[in-house]
């Protein structure tokens, strides 16, 4: 839906989506004055401006570099500004296999992150493992960190990456509730997530 | 390693890459004696009893010029006896030779003297040997796990090790999550 909106189309089925909201400074009769609630503000602001992670752990990492590049240009979706540190970011791209070793970093710099904030698992061994099916790699981040989009592919291209961004945003825009947070229903999964350590 | 014996004797080509011999006195260390096996790329490949190591290393080092080692990294034959071989690769710079040493070791708890005091970069060499194999090497300054977290229980490249670790099975990764995916569980 597009074009110019009248005051009385916000008590309508035509209101506008959040992100839509730009084209509202062409009303001219209302006056300067819009009305909406709280939570789709909110929601456009966070899901116009999402502040990924660095997190490159092995090949898709690569994808993930192009995607913020200049040919696929992630700053289209007003998310190019991937940060250094957890404590800037909302967004954390899981890119690549976890290892039993990295998995307590990846929890830590979870929980780093300011609220509110999202996952997204890039690519098949973030989300369960891929090929990897040994006493090495986690079998998906979702063990270890509640998990908002799954990106399938082996890596997944920039588009299918780009496309599981514009997912979450629409999720966020939406105001979907967030997963649950596996420390809260497997917190000895969390710490140990591979089995693998020497059981006290 | 991949060569067996009687592949060797049936590939001529195999069998006309000179061992060289000479690049170890074995007149000097009567309890050495040369591989069986014949390696592809004609590396001469010789086997050491684990308390003369030191001393034959030092030897090539210092008399044989193989400055520089190149890699410390250990075999797992099991079920077969002797088990576990740690093979060094080493490399003389000036004459453009290689050499391959290797030891045979047995038992559950298998123990070799370190190298560090000739080579300082051993070190990490063979804590990793003992990280993935759980050889043991006497002497060495900081005798830890290098890859695995410290607290892992086993040794995962020892071929009795299972895939998946000890106390996971090996099943697909959706088997793992009975809550089910991320998000509150399924209920019905």
């Amino acid at each position: 839906m597009s074009g110019i909106y009248r005051q009385e189309d916000f008590f309508t089925n035509n209101a506008p989506v959040p992100g839509e909201l730009q084209s509202l400074r062409s009303i001219t009769p209302v006056g300067g004055v819009v009305t909406t609630s709280l939570d789709k503000a909110a929601g456009w602001a966070r899901s116009s401006s999402l502040w990924p992670a660095l997190f490159g752990l092995a090949c898709c990492a690569i994808e993930m570099m192009a995607t913020s590049g200049p040919r696929f240009d992630l700053a289209r979706f007003g998310s190019e500004v991937f940060r250094a540190s957890p404590r800037q970011a909302d967004l954390m791209i899981v890119a690549g296999r976890v290892s039993a070793k990295m998995a307590p970093a990846v929890r830590q710099i979870y929980d780093q992150m300011p609220d509110p904030k999202w996952v997204i698992a890039m690519g098949a061994c973030a989300s369960c493992g891929g090929i990897f099916n040994n006493y090495a790699i986690v079998q998906g981040v979702d063990l270890v960190i509640p998990v908002d989009i799954y990106v399938a592919g082996c890596p997944p291209t920039p588009e299918a990456l780009i496309e599981g961004i514009n997912l979450l945003q629409q999720k966020i825009a939406a105001g979907a509730p967030s997963p649950r947070d596996p420390k809260e229903y497997a917190p000895e999964v969390v710490s140990d997530p591979n089995l693998g350590r020497v059981q006290k | 390693m991949t060569q067996t014996s009687d592949e060797s004797k049936n590939n001529p080509e195999v069998e006309a890459i000179p061992t060289e011999p000479s690049l170890l006195d074995l007149e000097r260390f009567p309890n050495v004696r040369k591989s069986d096996f014949r390696a592809a790329d004609g590396t001469p490949t010789f086997i050491v009893p684990a308390e003369e190591i030191v001393d034959v290393l030092r030897h090539l080092r210092d008399e044989g010029r193989f400055t520089m080692l190149e890699d410390v990294t250990a075999i797992d034959w099991y079920p077969r006896e002797p088990r576990y071989q740690v093979v060094y690769n080493m490399i003389a710079l000036e004459r453009e030779k290689v050499i391959r040493i290797k030891v045979e070791l047995s038992g559950e708890n298998p123990t070799i003297p370190t190298v560090t005091n000739l080579w300082p970069g051993a070190n990490w060499y063979e804590r990793e040997v003992f990280d993935l194999f759980g050889i043991d090497f006497e002497g060495h300054p900081d005798m830890r796990r290098i890859e695995m977290p410290d607290d892992w229980d086993g040794h995962p490249l020892r071929k009795d090790y299972p895939i998946t670790g000890k106390r996971r099975a090996a099943v697909p990764a959706n088997w793992l999550r009975l809550e089910g995916r991320s998000g509150p569980p399924q209920t019905n």
